[in-house]
């Protein structure tokens, strides 16, 4: 049994040896000086003994009980490493090809995909352009859906009029949710790094490359290891003026970019709790930037209206357990913060946005999966009609998906 | 490949499946027996027929002493460098399974770079391999996207092993599922700093030191840990055949 302040358990099968993290080496954190405290690192958890009642022995966190489930375990610690089933495969046009090509390679030149209704396959990266690569790179996707008779391949044929296709989604992270292939407890995995966008839905999503893509795509398994949970527990009235992306890069800049490499990002509380789901999504959206290897919110009413007309999927949520061990945990007190940005060069470089005040904008650019989902587009409106209803230098809206 | 051709050390050989003989491994990364991973079997299997030979390494001076070692100047970088650095967007409609576009891939390799912290070009203009086998980097290498590109340009190029302060998740990862270059860890930190673009290092992976020769200081590296059976295998495909959940790839 994994002891509180060790990072790894023991591994369960000494044959099933490898995995893909180096050994854990410690790196300095950046703090940025703020002028006051306003989050709080709680305690390491004291060591516990393990007690005899099976509840406190196979405590789990939300993500371990997700990659439990997933690697048909009635337990598992982090640091072990699984054989985990997935539930969904996405790629897009600058991966697809490549993960295509490795398939092929490896399972044969006639091999079929593992489950053509587990694979989602959106063009979406590089497609209004006259660039014969990248258009080249849609056909690739389009051949291969129709070799392999794959059921969710929103494709793009009309390139002057994006109307005149009715499957063309967009944004790959926003459309899956859209379409209803986020659901609680499942693994998600797509070949873009944003993919930990899903968490929001309670489930496993992370981002892998090509040739773990291509390895999925003929036996439906990746090999994981279990990471460890950091929890962040957001209470408080979230103020007007605040946004879900000025919570996440609060503790992007209090953690570093580095700061959740190689483990789960947890967010709870009260605060969380009274987010939507295009909230949620973009707290999950930016645990990458963290260096973070997925993200969870907890499944509630909310996230179960926005799934009512979108899957008939049946699902069964997770929660982690009371006792469960977190490798650290943050309190955040949000009706004390302001709003934030991150300046150049990195997501961590964290200033108040009334710090950089004086600072002049070249262009300001509002979209992808991060920023172009209905919610962002109506906050930025507000400021816009409450501003004068002009804008002053070049700006770019770019929504996620057609229904944005 | 032609009879009397040897690959040489730490070449990757991409080869057609219908062609793999009794070979677990597709990416035949060139391995001796490692005795500080005694589940692992010794290397000692003739290369299957690449399908491509990758490209010259004229410009790495001296070769490898042996299997073990590589040797040549080091590019040194600091910290959090990303893949958009490393390969940017642009060159993203590149696909990386394709052998013309792979070895283009590895012309653009770190183009990224502001050369104005980084003068001296990775990859000289017009040349289609890099000059450096080993590149220095700081904390957090690899960072930012998933793009599998980002290590097949470096290995492309003809990096062989990466000594960094530690790595980007996604980018480790996919340095090993490709087995595309070793990437290995130093103990200390900051050791980039104490490192000159050009500087002639040897990396030995066995006795885990990385020595640059030019300043005449050594660097203890930190053990391959759980990828390594992986690497060793070859890649995770290799891998998976071996721990038998795929089946070979003459039987696919």
């Amino acid at each position: 049994m994994a002891s509180s302040s060790s990072i790894f358990g023991r591994m369960k099968d000494p044959g099933l040896m490898s995995c893909f993290s180096p050994s854990i080496s410690t790196h300095r954190c950046r703090k940025q000086a703020l002028n006051r405290v306003l989050a709080v690192m709680a305690p390491m958890q004291p060591q516990r003994s393990p007690a005899t009642t099976g509840s406190v022995k196979h405590a789990m966190s939300m993500t371990e009980k997700i990659l439990a489930r997933a690697s048909e375990q009635l337990h598992l610690a982090p640091g072990e490493n699984v054989w985990v089933n997935v539930d969904v495969l996405m790629t897009h046009d600058v991966s697809g090809p490549g993960t295509i090509g490795i398939f092929k390679r490896e399972f044969g030149q006639n091999a079929k995909v593992w489950d053509r209704e587990k694979i989602v396959i959106m063009p979406e990266h590089y497609i209004f352009t006259s660039d014969e690569r990248a258009n080249r790179n849609v056909d690739i996707l389009r051949d291969f859906c129709t070799e392999q008779n794959i059921k969710y391949h929103y494709d793009i044929k009309d390139l002057g009029n994006f109307r005149a296709n009715p499957d063309y989604k967009g944004v790959c992270h926003i459309a899956l949710a859209q379409e209803g292939h986020c659901r609680p407890s499942e693994v998600l995995l797509g070949t873009d790094s944003h993919t930990c966008n899903a968490g929001a839905f309670g489930q496993f999503a992370t981002g892998i490359g090509n040739t773990d893509a291509g390895f999925v795509m003929g036996t439906g398994k990746i090999l994981l290891k279990v990471p460890p949970t950091m929890r962040f527990i957001l209470d408080g009235e979230m103020p007007k003026y605040l946004l879900a992306k000025d919570l996440i890069l609060q503790i992007i800049g209090e953690i570093t970019v580095a700061g959740a490499t190689y483990k789960s990002m947890e967010f709870v509380g009260s605060t969380v709790e009274s987010l939507n789901m295009e909230e949620r999504m973009t707290l999950c959206n930016m645990v990458i930037e963290a260096g973070g290897k997925n993200g969870v919110v907890p499944v509630d009413k909310i996230t179960l209206k926005y799934l009512e007309d979108k899957t008939t999927l049946t699902f069964e949520p997770v929660y982690s357990d009371d006792c469960a061990r977190f490798i650290q945990e943050y309190k955040f007190d949000v009706s004390k913060l302001e709003p934030l940005v991150a300046k150049p060069h990195s997501p961590d470089n964290r200033a108040l946005a009334r710090e950089c005040k004086g600072v002049k904008i070249d262009r300001v650019y509002i979209g992808s999966c991060t920023g172009g989902k209905t919610e962002d587009f109506l906050a930025a409106a507000k400021v816009f009609l409450a501003s004068g209803k002009k804008v002053k230098v070049p700006t770019f809206l770019v929504p996620a998906t057609q229904k944005v | 490949m032609a009879a009397g051709d040897r690959p040489m050390t730490g070449e990757i050989l991409l080869s057609l499946p219908a062609t793999i003989l009794s070979l677990s491994s597709t990416f035949n990364l060139r391995f001796p027996s490692r005795p500080s991973f005694p589940k692992c079997p010794s290397f000692s299997r003739s290369p299957p027929e690449p399908l491509l030979s990758t490209a010259p390494r004229a410009a790495v001076t001296p070769s490898s002493p042996s299997p073990t070692t590589f040797h040549g100047p080091c590019y040194v970088i600091g910290d959090n460098i990303d893949t958009d650095q490393i390969i940017p967007a642009e060159h993203l409609t590149l696909v990386p399974s394709k052998p013309d576009e792979y070895q283009k891939l590895g012309s653009l390799a770190l183009c990224g770079l502001p050369s104005s912290a980084y003068p001296v070009p990775f990859v000289l203009s017009g040349a289609a391999s890099t000059p450096f086998p080993i590149v220095i980097a700081g904390a957090n290498f690899g960072c930012g996207s998933s793009r599998e590109h980002a290590p097949v340009a470096l290995g492309a190029a003809g990096v062989r092993a990466i000594v960094a302060e530690y790595y980007a998740r996604i980018f480790f990862r996919n340095s090993v599922s490709t087995g595309e270059m070793f990437p290995l860890e130093s103990e200390e930190t900051v050791i980039w700093k104490e490192c000159t673009t050009g500087d002639i290092v040897t990396v030995d992976l066995d006795e885990r030191w990385l020595t640059n020769h030019t300043t005449g200081k050594e660097y203890r590296l930190k053990p391959i840990g759980d990828a390594g059976p992986v690497i060793e295998a070859g890649g995770i495909f290799a891998y998976a055949r071996k721990t038998g959940m795929i089946a070979s790839a003459s039987t696919a």
